[in-house]
């Protein structure tokens, strides 16, 4: 087994940065515009209305917020059910980024119910037919497994190391010993949770296609179709990979780390038979509904529909079919992020552009304080995985054998 | 729009839906309370009949504890010059239209909830805080709904509204059929307070029966259409008029009912979680073949 490839540590580097600041302003102006929502209602910050319930924190923060957070599933499905582990070394990143993308994921709709006291009536309220309960229960249950498939990397961060302070001082051994216990079970067990996750995505990723075939003819045929679930779930799997590799270079440049090339490009090559299986979809559903008419007419609709496939969908496809593209990390990059860009888009474009009630006397566009919120929980998030990096073994340094016992450096995976 | 309504494509859409699942949308299992009694009760709102007077306006306002202000203040018809919707402040409204055929009035249409037969509202609710009552009735339960406004995306006809005013205890509003009234029997507050006969409570099937007579009696005044009969599988209230029901800004929606699609998708991946676990099996073989490959492949090296 490779274990020069695997070798979590945690990045050392300065953790305030000018751009860190920059980061920590953005998140309190959206905290700010939050406080209003709680205070004085939803009406007081977004521009929501009877005509559009949904805008700007159900497409972007729920809906876009799910399809990013894909890399998790399928690098998981990748590295570990397939066992490909030249991959593992990005199977923790990507972990990561699904574990915070979710939990921002849930906080986003805290915020946008009306009744967010009452958010944990879906357990115990069922309703079989609705898609939403569906797309609910999946999200929390996944969100515990990938808390709980994040759980060897804190125990390995602390096994041996446990040091609390002053009186606490007694409990170093006891604790050490749980660690140490939950660790084992956790090995044992944790291929159970690493299906269990690759189920709950494919299940939610598709069931948050099938929310607004509800709302029928109110919905642009461009986008109305019942093919909608698997439109969502091939765009989120072809999604995984692209995030993954947007991230990474991203952190490696901002944590000043030599680029993870020799996988990267291997993930690469892999993107462009996923993309052209969406795309086939996409197409093909648009042919046989003939909803082509629609782009015949300049429309805010056929013109959001256009951006999202040519741009985010057919030129990344185009790029990552060249091995040049493969090799040079600005390129993958721009490839990756035109990737990212188009499924945000979509998701956007299914949620708000698409959206046009029969009595709508003026449509939607999100208020400052909705957008002041989306951007904050970003910035938030990035702040998090930042810290999270720094202090936990997440991201691997190939080459240097810093890293803890190998016994744990792949979890699930008994040896 | 071009040419091809989205009603044509909505048709396609459900064709496409049941072939893609293959599953019909009757074998729902939890849920929340959704009867189709035979006596459901509707109303048939006659629109050339109705003076546009808006007393139900008022009466509606004043049983469900909403400002309503005085009922000589509805007098003034200047208000019927703006298109409005139902709101958190009004649970119907009435609007005004140019006349329609053989006549030289004014055409008023009563707006509130239509009390679907499948309703999309009952079908979305994250929680099942709506549900169809034995009496024809749609109703919505404050204590659990959590306020997603999921419910105000489905409905085909834009009803609820929701009080996007109020940090704590939003509620989404819409005509509840005056369900306190008529669950003891008695006439919706629109209904009784109506002057005219423009509002006729009773059983849905008893006013099917009248429309149609009555469309015989006098075809002149009527089109031949009774809105809500089929549309989106039936609707519990019911409307005449004197000209094309999408010029009075309803919506053109077809026949089908409004959840038939979601349902059946929702069911066919879930079957009784079939797919669910087979998937899981499938996933766990292939993680344990490929693992039993590496070692093999790991053993023979060594
Ligand atoms: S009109 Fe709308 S709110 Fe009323 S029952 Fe039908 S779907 Fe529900
Ligand atoms: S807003 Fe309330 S009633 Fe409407 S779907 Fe959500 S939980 Fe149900
Ligand atoms: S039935 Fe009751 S709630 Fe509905 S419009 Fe009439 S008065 Fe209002």
């Amino acid at each position: 087994m490779s274990h020069e490839l695997v070798n979590p540590v945690p990045i050392k580097h300065k953790f305030f940065t000018p751009g860190v600041y920059v980061l920590i302003v953005i998140a309190l102006n959206g905290l700010v515009f939050l406080m209003g929502r709680f205070f004085f209602g939803l009406g007081a910050v977004t521009n929501l209305n009877d005509q559009y319930p949904w805008g700007l924190w159900i497409g972007v923060d729920v809906a876009a917020g799910v399809a990013l957070a894909a890399g998790g599933f399928t690098t998981a499905a990748f590295g570990h059910v397939m066992h490909k582990e030249e991959y593992h070394a990005i199977v923790r990143p990507a972990l990561l980024t699904a574990m915070l993308g979710y939990t921002f994921v849930a906080v986003g709709v805290f915020v946008d119910i009306g009744r967010w006291y009452f958010i944990w009536h879906p357990l115990i309220m069922w309703n079989g037919n609705s898609a939403l309960f569906e797309v609910g229960i999946c999200v929390m249950i996944y969100m515990t497994v990938l808390y709980i498939e994040f759980l060897p990397i804190v125990t390995e961060r602390f096994i041996g190391k446990v040091n609390l302070p002053g009186l606490l001082t007694a409990l170093n051994k006891p604790a050490d010993k749980i660690l140490r216990l939950l660790d084992r079970g956790l090995s044992k067990t944790m291929f159970i949770f690493i299906i269990a996750g690759v189920v709950l995505s494919t299940l939610h990723q598709s069931s948050l296609g099938t929310l607004m075939v509800i709302a029928g003819p109110k919905m642009h045929p461009l986008w109305q179709t019942p093919v909608l679930p698997l439109l969502f779930l091939l765009s989120a799997v072809s999604v995984g990979f692209p995030m993954v590799i947007f991230e990474s270079l991203i952190a490696s440049r901002s944590l000043k780390l030599k680029p993870e090339m020799h996988i990267l490009s291997r993930l690469g090559s892999m993107i462009a038979p996923l993309l052209g299986i969406y795309l086939a979809f996409k197409i093909g559903d648009m042919f046989i509904r003939e909803t082509f008419v629609y782009l015949n007419e300049f429309t805010t609709a056929s013109v959001m529909f256009s951006i999202e496939v040519v741009l985010g969908v057919i030129i990344p496809l185009r790029m990552f079919l060249s091995p040049k593209v493969l090799k040079s990390p600005p390129l993958l990059f721009t490839a990756s992020a035109l990737v990212v860009f188009g499924v945000l888009l979509n998701r956007i474009n299914n949620f708000v552009v698409a959206y046009t009630p029969p009595y709508s006397t003026e449509s939607y566009f999100p208020s400052f304080g909705e957008i002041s919120v989306t951007v904050g929980f970003v910035a938030l998030l990035v702040l998090a995985y930042r810290f999270i990096v720094m202090n936990f073994p997440v991201i691997s340094l190939p080459g240097q054998q810093t890293a803890q016992p190998k016994k744990y450096t792949i979890r699930g995976v008994e040896k | 729009m071009s040419g091809k309504s989205r009603r044509d494509f909505l048709k396609k859409s459900v064709a496409i839906g049941s072939v893609a699942t293959g599953l019909s949308a009757s074998t729902a299992k939890a849920g929340p309370k959704n009867i189709l009694s035979e006596d459901r009760m509707g109303v048939l709102v006659d629109t050339t009949a109705c003076v546009g007077c808006r007393n139900c306006e008022w009466a509606c306002k004043d049983a469900h504890n909403l400002p309503a202000g005085n009922l000589d203040s509805y007098e003034d018809r200047k208000i019927l010059e703006t298109k409005r919707r139902p709101d958190q402040t009004a649970l119907t409204v009435v609007n005004e239209y140019p006349h329609g055929k053989n006549s030289n009035l004014p055409v008023d249409v009563k707006v509130q909830c239509m009390h679907c037969d499948h309703p999309a509202c009952v079908s979305a609710c994250i929680v099942g805080a709506f549900s169809k009552q034995e009496n024809g009735s749609v109703i919505w339960d404050t204590d659990m709904c959590i306020g997603c406004r999921y419910c105000m995306a489905a409905c085909p006809f834009q009803i609820p509204a929701f009080e996007y005013d109020k940090a704590i205890n939003p509620l989404i509003m819409k005509c509840d059929f005056c369900f306190n009234r008529t669950k003891d029997g008695k006439l919706p507050a629109c209904v009784n307070i109506c002057p005219v006969e423009a509002l006729t409570c009773g059983p849905r099937h008893e006013l099917i029966k009248i429309a149609r007579n009555r469309i015989k009696r006098n075809p002149n005044r009527y089109v031949n259409h009774i809105l809500g009969e089929y549309e989106v599988g039936g609707t519990s209230w019911m409307y005449l008029a004197s000209k094309e029901f999408k010029e009075l800004d309803f919506p053109d929606l077809g026949k089908n009912p409004a959840p038939g699609v979601s349902e059946s998708i929702q069911h066919g991946i879930f079957a009784y979680f079939v797919p669910p676990v087979s998937l899981y099996a499938l996933l766990g073989g292939i993680m344990w073949i490929t693992k039993r490959r590496k070692e093999l492949e790991e053993e023979e090296k060594i």
